[in-house]
């Protein structure tokens, strides 16, 4: 089976990370693959693991009753899905649903806290690269809220 | 290639300006809810004038009053081509044109996108809802004349999957060499499998040049804000590499209302399209 | 045209009364100041009596009053609220008419030959904003057919300013008070106890022309001393702008608290841009009869104080009365520049006059300039503004 080191080493969102500390996320990742259709994960239960995406596309979405979900974003290859993982009480807020066939290497958050509470130095690394992940998110979610198109009276 | 727009902005070779021209609707499609292509052929069959991508007209509904709507048809092709959405009674009126009848135009008018200066390089295209009308004049003019431009990458979002325009020349455009085409809706809805986000969420998949990359961005004008502070900021793209479409309310389209000025500048002569290193200062600046 | 060689003639107040006939023998419409509703306005002249013979006035900011003279000069008073630009670039007009046939229509571009106009009373400041406008209308990219098919055929009889209103600021803005270009006859009137007369310089071939139809005879030179004089002390006025680096100033000042201060009072009534003889902006109109058969296209006045003037689908873009004072006083003195290679401004002093609140476009300017400091965010403590 082909070690994921590579994989992880060249994907930019861990660019300059530490060796030491790329060869542990090594240790905590896997391959994963979804159907279409299926759930990455769903709203209240436990965070742990995230994704980076290697080929489909992965919808975030949000139920409401008595309207089918919504879908808030879409992510795809290189992307980063999951960031609650790394933040109290660690339980996802939205739905993940695979729209299209996926594969992802799935990274063990739990094992990570814990990894990061030993070590601040990595717990840093890692929080800066999601703080980043969560600021794009938060920006584009604005502008989605401005609903630049919309016709207006 | 098609007239710059100073050879084209002779309304026509009517002498007076304010006077329009009888066009007859040829034929009308419906492209999404609220918003429909028209096809225009002059009353008394005369060629129309000629014009380049980015300018626009002034069509005029008997009665009712007139609209400046942005020229979406091939430079190339004879017929007089625009793209209308309805978001009023003026718009409203226009859309309710049918084949057979009459409509007045004035123009073209104003400045068109930098096809001449993009030749030799990539050229981005960024577009947002009804913004791509305008911009589809300049797609067709680089596909006629590719092995002048390097890549072509169109990057478009509409509010939702309904209000996506141009479908079908979207996937052709898609298959062309060296030409990338990537589409997101603001707005999911059921049954839509394709990307959901706003369009500067589409900049993460691309790799830029910036030393060799034109721009060319048409749509509302918070998110041509966005856009550019992606491409300044993040891409390094230069502003004078960095071309916008600018509206503001206009009556005459030939500088004399004095409605569409935007500091110094009257948007429908010195604009619509403008490069963002000449507007850099104004951007910014409240309801200027 | 070039002015006759030095050679200024003098007319009689008697043989004046020759000048209107002889313009309306060359099927001139005369056009002049006259009285009407407690103002000098413009109107079409018969005769010399027409004229506010006799009247003068008084004005200040916010402030119009006529007033009786002791003497009975013809042109004893400077500008009131009207400028040539009614006439030129009319507040109503249509552009055209149609006529509907099932789906389709028919243009009529039916409009008659334009009005020819001989302007009587053309004072120095009206002349600049005549060139003001000439350059907007005429010579940008371009031609307003209606504005040049009038302004092509005009006379104008100009007339050197011998006072000056304290609202009057031409001389700081070179643009008077003395009359130097686009004129066909200037006169310099002249009142003494036993003599009432005009010191004349034809400005063009036309002019001489005119004046062959009217007794005149040589000037002596103490009388075009005495005009000279005349005028010199016209152009003592209370008022004036600095206009030295003003482009730079009103663009880089644009979040100035002064624009604040300025919005308090402004009404947005829009007098200023209505009495302005450079003020251009107009809109159209469509109208059609009940049947909806006959539509005809209008273009009306229009002013960048009103809320739709920057309208555009979603909402106004200059929604406050500061945004729509500071489009205003920044176009006529500074983009303008940009746009145009000059100034909008003739210093003619109608917008200090007739502004309801007295607001004063040589006061603004002053303020801005002398505080060019970036503005500081107020303290919430303190209760008293920064005035």
């Amino acid at each position: 089976m082909e070690t994921l080191e590579p994989i992880l080493a060249q994907h930019p969102f861990f660019e300059g990370l530490e060796p030491v500390y790329l060869k542990l996320l090594v240790g905590c990742a896997s391959n994963v693959r979804f159907e279409a259709g299926a759930y990455i994960f769903r709203r209240g239960e436990e965070a742990n693991q995230f994704y980076l995406l290697r080929h489909g596309r992965a919808a975030l979405e949000i139920f409401a009753p008595q309207c089918p979900p919504i879908t808030i974003a879409t992510l795809e290859k290189d992307d980063v899905l999951g960031w609650s993982w790394v933040v109290a009480p660690y339980s996802w807020r939205l739905d993940a649903r695979a729209v299209e066939p996926t594969r992802a290497i799935a990274l063990d958050g739990k094992c990570l806290r814990t990894k990061c509470e030993e070590n601040h130095d990595l717990g840093y690394e890692l929080l800066k690269r999601f703080v980043h992940i969560v600021e794009q998110r938060l920006e584009a979610t604005r502008l989605q809220l401005l609903d630049v198109y919309a016709p207006h009276r | 290639m098609p007239p710059t727009a100073e050879e084209s902005a002779t309304n026509g070779g009517v002498c007076d300006p304010m006077l329009p021209n009888l066009y007859r609707v040829e034929a009308v499609l419906r492209e999404t809810r609220d918003t429909f292509t028209f096809s225009l052929e002059a009353a008394d069959g005369s060629p129309r004038p000629r014009f380049a991508p980015g300018q626009f007209s002034m069509l005029y509904v008997f009665g009712v009053g007139e609209l400046p709507i942005s020229i979406s048809g091939d430079p190339e092709h004879s017929r007089l081509v625009y793209t209308v959405r309805s978001v009023g009674p003026a718009t409203q009126a226009l859309v309710s044109r049918r084949p057979g009848d009459s409509l007045g135009v004035r123009g073209p008018f104003g400045t068109a996108w930098p096809l001449m200066e993009a030749r030799g390089k990539d050229v981005l295209i960024v577009a947002g809802g009804i913004g791509l009308a305008p911009l589809r004049p300049a797609i067709y003019q680089i596909l006629r004349h590719r092995d002048d431009y390097v890549r072509l990458i169109l990057l478009y979002g509409a509010r939702s999957p309904q209000d996506l325009l141009y479908r079908k020349e979207l996937n052709s455009w898609s298959r062309s060499p060296d030409t990338q085409v990537l589409t997101t809706v603001d707005y999911g809805g059921v049954n839509w499998r394709g990307r959901v986000g706003v369009v500067t969420t589409l900049f993460r998949h691309l790799r830029l040049h910036p030393d060799r990359t034109v721009a060319l961005i048409c749509g509302p004008e918070l998110m041509m804000h966005y856009v550019i502070a992606e491409l300044t900021q993040n891409r390094g793209v230069s502003v004078s590499d960095i071309y916008m479409s600018m509206e503001r309310n206009m009556r005459c389209a030939v500088g004399f209302c004095g409605h569409c000025q935007y500091g110094p500048h009257f948007i429908c002569k010195d604009g619509p399209v403008f490069s963002h290193a000449t507007l850099r200062s104004l951007l910014e600046k409240h309801e200027l | 045209m070039p002015a006759t060689e030095d050679a200024r003639t003098v007319v009689d107040l008697t043989a004046l009364n020759q000048l209107i006939p002889a313009l309306a023998r060359r099927d001139y419409q005369v056009i002049g100041p006259t009285l009407r509703d407690g103002a000098i306005v413009y109107d079409t002249l018969r005769k010399l009596e027409d004229l506010p013979v006799g009247w003068t006035d008084e004005q200040e900011a916010g402030h119009y009053r006529l007033k009786k003279r002791d003497d009975r000069a013809l042109f004893g008073y400077v500008v009131g609220p009207q400028s040539w630009k009614r006439f030129l670039h009319p507040p109503e007009v249509r552009l055209f008419e149609a006529q509907r046939h099932g789906g389709t229509f028919q243009i009529l571009n039916n409009a008659g030959p334009p009005p020819r106009y001989a302007f009587v009373g053309v004072r120095a400041c009206e002349l600049a904003a005549l060139q003001v406008q000439d350059r907007v209308l005429i010579e940008d990219r371009f031609t307003d057919s209606i504005y040049q098919g009038r302004r092509r055929q005009i006379f104008v009889v100009a007339v050197n300013c011998t006072l000056s209103a304290p609202t009057c600021f031409c001389a700081s803005m070179k643009t008077g008070p003395r009359v130097s270009h686009s004129f066909d006859l200037a006169l310099t009137e002249i009142i003494e106890k036993d003599h009432h007369q005009f010191v004349v310089e034809v400005g063009s071939l036309t002019g001489a022309d005119v004046l062959r139809e009217i007794e005149h005879r040589e000037a002596p030179q103490n009388l075009c001393r005495q005009a000279d004089e005349a005028v010199d002390r016209a152009a003592l006025q209370v008022r004036n702008m600095d206009t030295t680096g003003i482009r730079e100033l009103l663009y880089e000042n644009f979040d100035h608290p002064r624009w604040d201060t300025v919005a308090n009072r402004c009404l947005t009534c829009a007098n200023c841009t209505m009495v302005c003889p450079t003020c251009f902006c107009t809109t159209v109109e469509d109208v059609s009869d009940v049947a909806g058969d006959h539509a005809e296209r209008w273009r009306r006045w229009d002013s960048c104080f009103t809320q739709e003037f920057s309208y555009i689908h979603g909402g106004s873009v200059r929604t406050s009365a500061k945004a729509r004072y500071r489009q205003w006083m920044t176009h006529k003195l500074a983009s303008w520049i940009d746009q145009f290679g000059s100034s909008g401004c003739v210093g003619c002093g109608r917008c200090i006059t007739w502004c309801p609140v007295g607001i004063d476009i040589t006061e603004e300017v002053r303020a801005i300039r002398e505080d060019t400091s970036i503005p500081k965010p107020t303290s919430t403590e303190d209760e008293d503004g920064d005035t």
